[in-house]
């Protein structure tokens, strides 16, 4: 999954997509996945990263991380 | 040490006007009520569960109390039983002083079964039977008539009955508030209350101790209550010059409203609702600048009923799943339905999380349990990033919810009191398939075997 290239985010959490003009605001955890996609890191790797660094399950992790990426391809962050 | 985790979220932003979310952002958490985790309620009561505090019944009693007693000399409140008639909650208030105010048969016996007198017993509504004017004609309970049938059956029964009966007509008026109440009671302006008066003082049979109004619920002017007392008077003043009879009390009914906040409005209830000093003193102010004499005041007597439990209720549950809508929409399925928040009908009730949460919130819209689409308990809200399994709690609820909850697909649920000293106490076990084996009967030839 490629995040747009023109979509710019800060470090605290704004994203703003040049070609809507729309403007997002994101939590810590969010911006730190939406980095690591335009990164280019698959779900193996963000899964990986995020159960090591969090007091999380991966099941639960799971189920929120297809429930953000839907809503990154709702809100056309996606390629 | 790991990091504390929570769900990734992505936000639009909107610029310029605020949508249906509205811009307040609540991000606080209710964790404990009375001290007590509301983690440790439902381990111990289960989930979902009513919470009702007997410190906040008695906090808010005292002050509504106090704004009546300070300007009037005598007052008296009426506990009505419609509003919450747990027999626990109904003996919190009677031990506070209240009479009862009762709607039907069941509640009349209700209110004897908790040691209420029956000369204490105001028994108000359309649907007095026969039997229970006998039995309330007998107690000496004091019968708000509410139309000529009523009136005219009482006539009837004292012809066989020994003890004459303490009435009341209850009067129904153009207060200046929409909608006006004009299905219960005698009306003011056609002249019909003053009519039905005129019968009960030439009948000679009953004795007239009180003039009654209920001019409607959540009433947010105080006005509308001046304007009511100030026409109740007219007609005990007018009464007393006629028939040169005392009426002994004057009973406004119920009708103030809560800080909850009602469907559509645009500020919030804690914005809106009058104090109880407001209320005190409009109708306060009617009777004391009215033509009864100072020595002939006539008792105050008030049903308050919402104003009163409101803000003890508490309803906590659980998250049970999350879900997106089609339209990205997200969406929180809690094991609260409608079914046991009848109240959501009328109210953005505020909903929390348990447990602190970040400050980041999403658009949501709350669902319970049901399999109807009304089930909705808020349908925008923005709230926090909660999980399955996290706990909520539902405020301000008291009113209501106990009464007029439906049994509907899931079971009612345990009903806690937590008394003044912290303890607390199941005042109503949450129903099983047992209670309804208890109630159903199956035909014989339904039965195999
Ligand atoms: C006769 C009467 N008294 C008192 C009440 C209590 O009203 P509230 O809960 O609005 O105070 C009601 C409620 O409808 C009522 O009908």
């Amino acid at each position: 999954m490629k995040i747009k290239k023109n979509i710019a985010i800060s470090q605290s959490g704004f994203a703003f997509d040049p070609n809507s003009g729309d403007s997002f605001s994101l939590n810590p955890i969010a911006t730190e996945i939406v980095n690591l996609l335009k990164d280019d890191k698959d779900e193996q790797f963000i899964t990986s990263h995020i159960l090591e660094k969090y007091e999380i399950d991966e099941f639960t992790f799971q189920r929120n991380f297809d429930d953000f990426v839907q809503m990154l391809k709702h809100y056309q962050f996606v390629e | 040490m790991k990091l504390k985790y929570e769900r990734p979220v992505i936000n639009k932003i909107n610029a310029g006007m605020p949508d249906k979310y509205g811009m307040k952002v609540q991000t606080k958490a209710i964790t404990e009520i009375d001290g007590l985790k509301i983690s440790n309620l439902i381990e111990k009561f289960g989930s979902p569960a009513y919470v009702l505090s007997q410190q906040t019944i008695e906090n808010t009693f005292t002050e509504v109390k106090r704004a009546f007693t300070n300007r009037y000399p005598k007052v008296q409140f009426a506990w009505s039983y419609k509003t919450n008639y747990l027999d626990a909650v109904c003996r919190v208030f009677h031990s506070l002083g209240s009479w009862a105010e009762v709607v039907s048969g069941f509640e009349y016996r209700k209110a004897l079964n908790n040691g209420v007198e029956g000369k204490h017993i105001i028994f108000n509504g359309p649907d007095k039977s026969k039997g229970d004017l006998i039995l309330a004609i007998e107690k000496g309970s004091l019968i708000h008539i509410d139309h000529f049938d009523e009136l005219y059956m009482i006539m009837e029964l004292t012809e066989v009955l020994s003890q004459r009966p303490k009435v009341a007509i209850r009067v129904n008026m153009d207060t200046g508030i929409y909608p006006q109440w004009d299905r219960f009671g005698f009306n003011y302006e056609n002249g019909e209350a003053w009519n039905a008066l005129n019968r009960i003082m030439l009948s000679g049979k009953m004795e007239l101790v009180g003039l009654h109004t209920h001019i409607g619920t959540y009433i947010l002017t105080p006005n509308a209550y001046a304007v009511a007392a100030a026409k109740l008077t007219d007609l005990a003043v007018n009464i007393n010059r006629k028939y040169n009879h005392k009426i002994k009390y004057i009973d406004m009914g119920g009708g103030f409203a809560t800080k909850n906040t009602l469907k559509g409005a645009y500020l919030s209830g804690a914005d809106t609702c009058p104090s109880f000093d407001t209320y005190a003193d409009a109708i306060t102010s009617a009777i004391v600048n009215s033509e009864i004499s100072p020595e002939d005041l006539p008792t105050l007597i008030l049903e308050t009923g919402r104003a009163l439990i409101d803000d003890a209720g508490y309803l906590i549950g659980t998250v049970l799943a999350n879900k997106r809508l089609a339209d990205g929409r997200r969406s929180t399925i809690i094991d609260i339905g409608v079914n046991m928040l009848f109240t959501s009908f009328w109210y953005e009730h505020e909903i929390y999380p348990a447990k602190e949460t970040s400050v980041h919130t999403e658009d949501t819209t709350i669902y319970g349990p049901l399999c109807m689409n009304i089930d909705v308990v808020r349908a925008a809200i923005q709230f926090p990033l909660l999980q399955k399994g996290d706990q909520v709690v539902i405020k301000r609820i008291g009113a209501y919810n106990m009464t007029q909850w439906m049994q509907f697909i899931t079971l009612r649920p345990n009903i806690v009191l937590i008394d003044t000293k912290g303890e607390t106490h199941i005042i109503r076990t949450a129903e099983t398939n047992d209670t309804f084996l208890q109630h159903e009967k199956i035909p014989d030839y339904l039965i195999k075997n």
